[in-house]
């Protein structure tokens, strides 16, 4: 399942709700994404990094591909690993440092797909679902950079083939 | 005459200073590639935001597409910077 919303969600609630009836279940992972409070800022005018705190955070999306690419990332987890119940929620809207942004639950017969089609439904989301953060810093307004470890962390679920869940 | 819609998100949309416009580019534009190189004409902001393409993604419908692909009349053209949600 998939849903992209702008209210909070409650992760113990959602994790209930998904995984109470089913006793095939043997292990659930969850992850939660939340709003840091210190960012990077790029490079200051000397060429050193720079990082701050941030006030806010918007989220920004393209509605209809994001669901689109969220449901698809999910498929290909769920053709990839043998579970038995997934959710992505993202959240979209203005955020505070310590607010929830993303939930992704996995559950399974056993851990190991479990917790590698998480890690793959985060590194897939994050370098191909269509969402765009905005930083209000002390130093000002900014778009968010993608990140080079992002696109790898994702690169590396593309070369290996369908893992088994044993 | 071919009409499509396009969509800029984050700091296109601040560059360009809109989010969503309905264009009639010429008939002989027949790729996202060529269409990008005529959007850059309509405005000093269009060609700030479209200098450099490596900072810029594309959709076309609603899945990405890169400079060669088709685009024909209908079309839903998004242009972004790379992703950052998560």
């Amino acid at each position: 399942m998939i849903r992209v919303q702008r209210e909070d969600f409650d992760p113990a609630e959602e994790t209930n709700a998904l995984v109470a009836d089913d006793h095939g279940i043997g292990g659930v992972v969850t992850f939660t994404g939340l709003v840091r409070e210190i960012a990077d800022l790029g490079n200051g005018p000397d060429g050193e990094r720079r990082s701050g705190r941030i006030n806010a955070m918007t989220l920004e999306h393209y509605p209809g591909m994001t669901e689109k690419m969220l449901a698809r990332i999910e498929a290909e987890a769920l053709e990839r690993w043998p579970l038995s119940a997934s959710l992505i929620i993202h959240r979209y809207g203005d955020l505070e440092p310590g607010d929830r942004i993303v939930f992704v639950l996995t559950a399974s017969a056993h851990r190991q797909a479990a917790y590698e089609a998480n890690m793959f439904l985060v590194d897939w989301l994050k370098t191909k679902a269509p969402f765009w953060k905005r930083e209000d810093a002390e130093t000002g307004a900014h778009w968010v950079e993608a990140r080079d470890s992002d696109e790898e962390a994702a690169a590396r679920w593309s070369a290996s083939p369908p893992k088994a869940a044993e | 005459m071919s009409e499509m819609k396009v969509l800029y998100f984050a700091w296109l949309r601040n560059k360009t200073g809109t989010g969503a416009e309905t264009i009639h580019p010429p008939a002989e534009i027949s790729t996202l590639g060529g269409l990008v190189e005529w959007l850059k004409t309509r405005s000093p902001g269009h060609a700030e935001a479209l200098a450099d393409l490596s900072m810029v993604s594309f959709a076309v419908n609603q899945e990405y597409a890169e400079a060669e692909d088709p685009v024909k009349s209908g079309d839903e053209i998004a242009l972004f910077p790379p992703v950052t949600g998560g």
